[in-house]
């Protein structure tokens, strides 16, 4: 399992609680998290399901290379951050 | 006659209220999504439904809707289709274009025969259509490949934007955009096919030989006469445009009092010949010419103008309108317009007088009575 945390930011708009979910990748752990909140998906990927410009994914405090797959690796137990990025202001 | 303004601001909706029993008063009566970004309102009058375009920044851009009397709720945002792998599409930089929606710059509803119809124009440059009063929306798949392939560009943005929609009162499937920078396009069937070819408009910021080239045009805001929908108003970069015959030809308007560049154009609902403009600085500048916050309007189609100050500041101002944040009544006696610097001016005598609503206001991006 590996854990998801969202930004408090993100919080106003949607609730994004902390979960545990299943996943190898940043992509399988996020479709994981979005399963039943459909919604938050569209506050944190674009339309083509790749990272919003101004978002920023952390792996276990390093952030991820590849924004438009998602591909970076989760280890077993690992945390993932989502967060904006202070370019968007 | 409207007694409601809705006021769409970098930091929130607001709604602005005539006063029962007071001549002169406007005021501000509420505010909904407070400290967030409103690039775009709709009222419709078919059904009292509102529509609000959000860009929450970071998180992207989402719609709200909300019913007559009841709450506001986000509902389905439009979406670019998934980009085929592979497929070189790049803007005038060489860059990928984006397949995302970065802002909803446009809201319009349908004809009278069309219920529920909504249209959206956004950046880059897609045009949606919902005929569920926004619970879904579908690209216009045939206007997304037309602009790639006639390359627009963008307008004071990295990326082009469709921020003018006219539909045709005399026939729902005549809707034309106005796109900057992809100038004015056209589709006589609904959607299925669209054409841009215009003659007379004038691009002073591309080399001589291309300045009418109709596909690099900048048309800052198209708006179309109720009454007489063969007639059209476009303010432009870098001047004013009437056509007199559906928005085929263009007649380039060289005089206009203090200035002919501005962001904002409206046309009177019922006199095609009668239209306002709020001008700025041309181009480099874009503030008031000497500090003075005027409205120019014209009762001749254009042939002369009068500049409009009374009520609005004249010294040491330097508000900028944006191209949506000037609107008109359906009676054509009542004008609003929001500014770059959070005021907000009502007219109820066509723009002969001014009552200011507010200068504290956050940054006016559309204006709309509803």
């Amino acid at each position: 399992m590996v854990r998801v945390v969202f930004t408090p930011n993100l919080q106003r708009h949607i609730a994004c609680p902390p979960l545990e979910v299943e996943g190898t990748t940043v992509r399988e752990a996020l479709d994981a998290a979005f399963a039943d909140n459909e919604r938050a998906r569209t506050y944190v990927l674009d339309d083509q399901a790749a990272l919003r410009k101004h978002m920023s994914v952390f792996v276990n405090g390093a952030r991820i290379r590849d924004r438009v797959h998602l591909s970076d690796a989760v280890p077993e137990n690992g945390e993932i951050y989502v967060l904006q990025a202070l370019s968007g202001g | 006659m409207s007694n409601r303004i809705l006021v769409a601001t970098r930091k929130g909706l607001f709604m602005v209220e005539r006063q029962a029993g007071d001549v002169a008063g406007w005021k501000v009566t509420g505010c909904d999504f407070v400290a967030d970004h409103v690039s775009m309102v709709l009222a419709d009058p078919r059904d009292k439904r509102v529509y609000a375009g959000l860009d929450h920044g970071h998180f992207g851009v989402k719609m709200h809707r909300r019913d007559d009397g009841g709450a506001w709720e986000e509902i389905a945002t439009p979406a670019y289709p998934e980009k085929p792998e592979g497929l070189e599409d790049n803007d005038m930089w060489g860059r990928p274009i984006p397949w995302s929606t970065s802002k909803i710059w446009a809201l319009e509803t349908g004809g009278p025969d069309e219920d529920g119809l909504i249209w959206c124009g956004t950046l880059p440059g897609g045009l949606f259509r919902s005929t569920d009063n926004g619970a879904s929306w579908e690209i216009v798949r045939s206007l997304w490949d037309f602009s790639r392939v006639k390359k627009w560009m963008g307008g004071g943005a990295d990326l082009p934007g469709i921020h003018s929609i006219c539909v045709d009162p005399r026939n729902s499937k005549r809707v034309k955009v106005g796109v900057s920078c992809g100038g004015v396009v056209t589709t006589d069937d609904g959607g299925t096919t669209w054409d841009s070819q215009i003659s007379g408009m004038r691009a002073a910021y591309m080399p001589p030989e291309q300045a009418f080239d109709p596909d690099v045009q900048d048309p800052h805001r198209l708006v179309q006469c109720r009454a007489d929908p063969d007639r059209f108003w476009v303010q432009h970069h870098n001047g004013i445009f009437r056509s007199d015959n559906g928005g085929t030809a263009w007649e380039e308007i060289t005089e206009a009092g203090p200035s002919t560049f501005g962001f904002a154009v409206v046309v009177h609902p019922s006199e095609p010949d009668t239209a306002w403009f709020v001008p700025a600085i041309k181009d480099e500048k874009r503030i008031p010419v000497d500090g003075k916050v005027v409205v120019t309007r014209t009762r001749d189609g254009g042939r002369t103008f009068e500049t409009l100050r009374n009520g609005l500041p004249q010294e040491h101002a330097y508000d900028l309108v944006f191209r949506h944040a000037l609107d008109i009544d359906g009676s054509g006696d009542r004008l609003a317009f929001g500014s770059t610097t959070g005021s907000l001016w009502i007219s109820e005598d066509q723009g002969d007088s001014w009552q200011t609503v507010s200068a504290n206001l956050p940054p006016v991006y559309c204006v709309r009575f509803g």
